[in-house]
């Protein structure tokens, strides 16, 4: 009965739509920064690798590896208790805090650094201070130092854990009543059901937020630059820039790549072995339970604390600088600056969405190993650092420049410059190279909602294609859409090295702003446009948050 | 109205369907019965037009619908479906819902049938209300109005009732036959529950292994089995060993037992005669005595699970009135209509 | 879903003819150069388009950029950057006679490839009450357990600190100076990190006695419109080391006009600008850098620090260090 007939694809689609084979080119396209950023590996560089290993290579590791299992186990707790804290409970404050929550996301992490070292260091005022008041010198006190591994740790996980909460905290809102219910029949106390039923089912969203977490700490380079920490982003640049190898850098980069792919197989197994669902088609959304007195403020502070620590603070310390030197640098072209970088956002943020959703939906309707491999290959570029991107991107587009630009030559004679190279496309692209991670996540997130059944009723109510997309998938999406959206926006805002590399002519950014003058030592004078990205970014964080609880108030 | 025609249904050379063919009357309600991975729910797949077949085809209001080469897409077919987990868009109230597949229809036209789907499923008290804010049984009824509201050739019904209460399934099945009649609905409806399709079909098709055992009533599907399979699967009962000993007669461990027609065995033929717990009558006059091993209640019936002296396990159903002791010896006697018997190398 | 950013950039890509320009790829912050090229653009009418980045991030944008690059103009902040540009051929020699004339041989690539723009010395700072001068004399001295622990300055990966070191490399050779960078390190008051501001600042604070900065930052820092910056600096002082013998080690922020450039005599000219009066005076004044011509005199800090010895070491031989000083840095554990 089988002999002869070749396997049918579910869903009667046998053959490739024009719309899969553009994806699938313009996913390849956007590969292939991370292929010629590991096909490094196979030039020679050398006894680079000699000097390396011999000197600094293990210490980039070990950095590395504490670096990242720091943050990670910082920014778990910094987000899923005030996730869960938020969302099952009712304290003074707590609606407030349901949002400010998220600001942290709005704070580059290079600028929470310099916040904190012009405060707490051992020239800030605090320790001048303290030396003042107490007659003390340098050495007669012990003052945690800011910059330092530790200190990296807690700067990177105050601004990283909204990824975090942001993911559980629509885990706990999708959750059923009857699951707690079902645990304290079975005789489970609310804090160990917590633990017990709650954590575990939320776990799949909170180790996607893990996975973004770590993956930018892998690529941060601002912080543990400034703070003196050698990691593998530091000896990437070291390498290439002192050591003038750049293919050692890259191969460095590839050996990040693989970690980090290590990484998400690791957390994809761990989703596959708990694939949790819920079986009730009786969802009751769980009625958020009211504290009294100690137990409130606990909560309070509790859900307060790092918002104080990763927002107020810095914002507020940032806030204090441009007091002292608005004058100086709020000028005309301080609102070009603010406008090239909402342009930049707003294009990559709205072109991220649209790959992430003809990615996803292309997997969707093609699901298999390529289509699975690819996409998450599409996000590995979020744990590269900048630079690396920005230099895997400008080989393949200079390439491809200087062939046009023979063709064109062959037939108008010569004359025209560059197409691609310092362009603003050229810098989308590697923003969208390095960012996709993020809309993906969230439009992936989202398709799970939208259950096959429910294309399969659509279509059997005569509804198909474009309409069934606008009908059910686009007003169920809604929510998932405007996050990936916000958090790619959010993090163009801040993105630094591959601007810096890649820009235009005349073209500046905050970012690039904040960072020329922070670089040249004038934290003061940056404080303006770091502001402006904080502020810039706050706007969509609050519009996302509270997208978020109208999408929980309409349906579960 | 339906009509499928040796139809075979494989993913990844797994073939999941072989060779099935049925027919189903305009304003019938079919069944697919079986257990659950049989295949029942792809066959339901393959006529709505979600998959392909490798051989055969589907045709509908005579017209071909499906085959190897060619596909009708779903949305042209006028199928309704009713799935699973019922599959109600979160984002739109029930009313919405059920408007969903009436965008053609002019506004007036499209609020009229609303209204009367609405009345007809008892859904006017939750019509506003979203998904999430509805009962199992106020989802289902909502599912069932969406997949009828555009008046559909055929309706599908994909397990409706397995997220309901067992005591309520049987009622809502009954209540939804009615209401499919009254409509005038052709439908075909999918489960692993016998007593489902018994209150809901004409006809049912029993499912095994991806092959169609037998297509019929409820009553011939119990009483005239076509194969030990089918006996097996549809009702309760046992098989008895037995030899023919003449063209209507058989003689087991229970007495020779007679037929009203000839069983067409050859004499000294071994074979296995079933026997439903219906056949055994409660006789406290018999000579012939078995053990109560073991009873359930029924409310009017008790069913007894009996061992004949050989050991031999048979079942009985007895007015409830006769309450017996576990252990005890009862009296029983064979009152069978008509034999249904199978050459024992073949029974099960 | 491209088109969009397709759009753009043709849109960017084809006025790009108008009148006369110059295109500069520049390691130098936008805010330090940027009034200069302004005051340039009113004088001549040439206009200047700008890219300011890492200059080792801007030099391999240049190379994979290859002949079509539209950059005219590479501005780096030492000379080491502007060697390896040239070494990678993306530099091309240009000769005007008033550069040569203006910019002294040391401070400029025999060929012309490149011209120093300003001079920045890297010295010792120390804390005015803790340490006496006369204990003071070269960086070599830097190295004497005496100080241990007493010696603050930023990490390895600083080009500033790597040009230093390629430098005592060329003046002593491969073992004298892994010798000397592991006495250094030993002096180490704590694990480099932040810039050269933080340095003084340390040393303000009394985490550490001593520490290597480049002047204009201690001269940024007394000009400074925060209090907290100025009380810091004023608690240092200067002193410049090997006096008494080669002189204080210095490097230069320059330019080099490159191979690819469409508008070389515009380039030339900025370039000739740049080492202009006004704009030596600019740079004295604003980046409290030395000038690199002679007889122009630098803002109030710079005059009242006293003339200086400077190394005449020609700065070409720190970008060929440059790559031994890194290896150097990290063997002794230079973080």
């Amino acid at each position: 009965m089988s002999e002869a007939k070749p396997p049918l694809q579910r869903g009667g689609l046998t053959h490739i739509s024009p719309w899969t084979a553009a994806t699938a080119l313009a996913g390849a396209t956007l590969l292939l920064p991370v292929f010629v950023i590991t096909a490094s590996v196979f030039l020679p560089s050398g006894d680079i690798w000699r000097h390396l290993y011999d000197t600094v290579l293990a210490e980039y590791l070990r950095n590395s590896l504490l670096l990242a299992l720091g943050v990670g186990c910082l920014s778990l707790p910094l987000g899923v208790l005030p996730a869960w804290l938020v969302t099952l409970y009712r304290f003074p404050g707590s609606r407030q805090l349901e949002w400010a929550l998220l600001l942290p996301l709005a704070m580059p992490a290079y600028i929470i650094a310099y916040t904190y070292t012009g405060m707490l260091d051992v020239a800030g005022p605090l320790q001048s201070w303290l030396r003042a008041a107490f007659a003390w010198h340098y050495g007669d006190y012990w003052f945690p130092e800011v910059r330092s591994l530790p200190g990296a740790i807690l700067m990177l996980a105050l601004v990283l854990y909204p990824y975090i909460y942001l993911l559980a905290r629509a885990a706990f809102l999708e959750q059923s009543a009857c699951v707690v219910e079902v645990a304290r029949t079975l005789g489970v106390r609310p804090a160990q059901a917590f633990f017990k039923v709650v954590l575990p089912l939320a776990r799949p969203a909170i180790s996607a937020g893990l996975a973004l977490v770590l993956m930018e700490t892998l690529a941060d380079y601002g912080t543990v630059q400034y703070f003196g920490v050698a990691t593998f982003t530091t000896g990437v640049f070291k390498t290439w820039f002192g050591l003038g190898s750049s293919i050692a850098a890259a191969q460095l980069s590839a050996l990040l790549m693989l970690f980090v792919l290590c990484l998400l197989v690791l957390e994809q197994r761990a989703r596959r072995l708990s694939r949790y669902h819920h079986t009730s088609a009786r969802n009751t959304r769980l009625e958020p339970v009211t504290l009294r007195r100690h137990v409130a403020l606990a909560a309070f502070c509790l859900c307060a604390a790092p918002v104080l620590f990763g927002f107020i603070i810095p914002a507020g310390q940032l806030l204090l600088w441009v007091i002292q030197t608005w004058h100086s640098s709020l000028d005309s072209s301080f609102l070009a600056l603010v406008w090239n970088s909402m342009e930049l956002a707003f294009i990559t943020a709205l072109l991220a969405l649209l790959l992430a959703l003809a990615v996803c939906y292309t997997r969707r309707r093609h699901a298999g190993l390529v289509t699975n491999a690819a996409s998450r290959l599409l996000g590995m570029g979020y744990a590269v650092p900048g630079t690396v991107i920005a230099v895997g991107v400008l080989i393949p587009f200079t390439w491809l420049d200087r062939h046009l630009l023979a063709w064109y030559d062959a037939l108008f004679g010569a004359g025209a410059g560059l197409l691609l190279s310092g362009t603003i496309f050229i810098l989308v692209f590697a923003y969208l190279v390095r960012f996709l991670a993020l809309s993906l996540n969230a439009v992936e997130a989202g398709l799970a909602k939208v259950k096959p059944s429910m294309d399969e009723a659509g279509r059997s109510l005569g509804v198909s294609g474009f309409s069934l997309l606008r009908r059910v998938h686009i007003p169920i999406l809604r929510g998932s859409l405007l996050t990936g959206l916000l958090l790619v926006f959010v993090d163009v805002l801040k993105e630094l090295p591959a601007t810096l590399i890649l820009r235009p002519f005349n073209f500046n950014t905050l970012a690039v702003r904040a960072y020329e003058l922070a670089n040249e030592e004038r934290l003061a004078e940056a404080a303006l446009p770091a502001l402006a990205i904080v502020l810039a970014g706050i706007i969509p964080v609050i519009i996302l948050s509270r997208a978020i609880s109208r999408s929980r108030a309409a349906y579960a | 109205m339906l009509e499928v025609k040796n139809l075979t249904v494989a993913f990844d050379d797994k073939t999941v369907i072989a060779a099935v063919s049925l027919r189903l009357q305009r304003g019938n309600i079919g069944c697919l019965l079986g257990p659950s991975g049989c295949g029942k729910t792809t066959l339901l797949r393959t006529i709505a037009g979600f998959e392909q077949p490798g051989t055969g085809e589907v045709w509908l209001n005579d017209r071909m619908a499906s085959s190897p080469n060619a596909l009708l897409q779903v949305e042209q077919r006028g199928v309704g479906m009713v799935f699973q987990d019922f599959a109600l868009f979160p984002h739109l109230t029930a009313e919405d819902n059920i408007a969903f597949g009436l965008q053609c229809l002019p506004d007036a036209a499209r609020q009229t049938r609303i209204d009367e789907v609405v009345q007809m499923l008892a859904i006017a008290d939750f019509r506003h209300k979203h998904p999430h804010q509805l009962s199992g049984g106020q989802q289902q009824r909502v599912a069932i109005a969406r997949a009828l509201a555009p008046r559909p050739h055929l309706l599908l019904l994909d397990e409706p009732f397995s997220n309901m209460d067992v005591e309520l399934r049987e009622q809502i099945a009954r209540e939804l036959r009615t209401i499919l009649k009254q409509d005038g609905m052709t439908a075909i409806l999918v489960t692993h529950n016998q007593l489902e399709a018994f209150a809901m079909a004409d006809e049912i098709g029993v499912i095994r292994d991806g092959g169609l055992l037998q297509w019929d009533s409820a009553f011939n599907l119990y009483h005239r089995p076509s194969g030990p399979q089918v006996a097996d699967f549809i009702g309760e009962g046992v098989f008895l060993d037995g030899i023919a000993i003449s063209p209507t007669q058989i003689k087991t461990e229970l007495g020779v037992l007679t037929g009203a027609a000839p069983h067409g065995h050859a004499p000294q033929t071994q074979v296995s005669v079933l026997i439903r717990p219906d056949d055994i009558v409660h006789d406290d006059n018999s000579k012939q005595t078995a053990t109560v091993r073991d009873k359930v209640f029924r409310g009017a019936e008790f069913l007894y699970t009996l061992t004949l002296p050989n050991g031999t396990r048979i079942l009985s159903l007895v007015p409830s009135h006769h309450d017996h002791a576990i252990g005890e010896d009862i009296g029983i006697r064979p009152q069978l209509d008509h034999l249904v018997l199978f050459q024992s190398d073949i029974a099960m | 879903m491209k088109y969009l950013p397709l759009l753009f950039s043709l849109l960017l890509a084809l006025p790009t003819a108008p009148a006369e320009q110059v295109n500069v790829y520049s390691g130098r912050k936008e805010a330090l150069i940027k009034p200069l090229f302004d005051a340039f653009t009113q004088e001549t009418g040439i206009r200047v388009n700008l890219v300011t980045g890492k200059a080792d991030a801007l030099i391999k944008r240049l190379e994979l950029e290859g002949e079509r690059s539209p950059a005219d103009l590479l501005v780096t902040v030492d000379a080491g950057r502007l060697y390896r540009a040239q070494a990678l051929g993306l530099l091309q020699p240009v000769s005007s006679a008033q550069l040569e004339r203006t910019v002294p041989e040391v401070y400029r690539d025999p060929q012309g490839y490149w011209y120093g723009l300003s001079i920045r010395a890297r010295v010792i700072v120390y804390a005015k009450e803790q340490v006496n001068p006369a204990q003071l004399s070269t960086y070599e001295a830097l190295a004497d357990p005496v100080w241990s622990g007493q010696l603050c300055v930023r990490s390895s990966a600083n080009i500033y600190n790597q040009s230093l070191v390629a430098a005592m490399l060329v003046h002593h050779g491969q073992d004298a100076t892994e010798q000397w960078l592991r006495g250094l390190v030993a002096n180490f008051a704590r694990a480099p990190k932040g810039g050269d501001r933080d340095q003084i600042k340390a040393v303000a604070a009394g985490q550490c006695r001593l520490a290597l900065v480049n002047t204009y930052y201690l001269a940024g820092m007394l000009s400074s419109a925060i209090a907290a910056e100025v009380n810091a600096a004023r608690q240092v002082a200067l002193f410049w080391p090997n006096q008494m013998d080669r002189g204080a080690h210095v490097n230069i922020s320059g330019a080099g006009v490159t191979r690819s450039a469409q508008h070389k005599d515009s380039a030339v000219r900025l370039l000739e600008y740049l080492v202009s009066v006004p704009a030596q005076e600019w740079y004295g004044k604003t980046n409290h850098e030395f000038p690199i011509r002679a007889g122009v005199a630098g803002g109030e800090i710079l005059q009242s620090w006293c003339e200086f010895k400077a190394d005449d070491l020609n700065l070409t031989v720190l970008g060929e260090k440059n790559q031994a000083a890194v290896r150097a840095m990290d063997r002794a554990g230079w973080k």
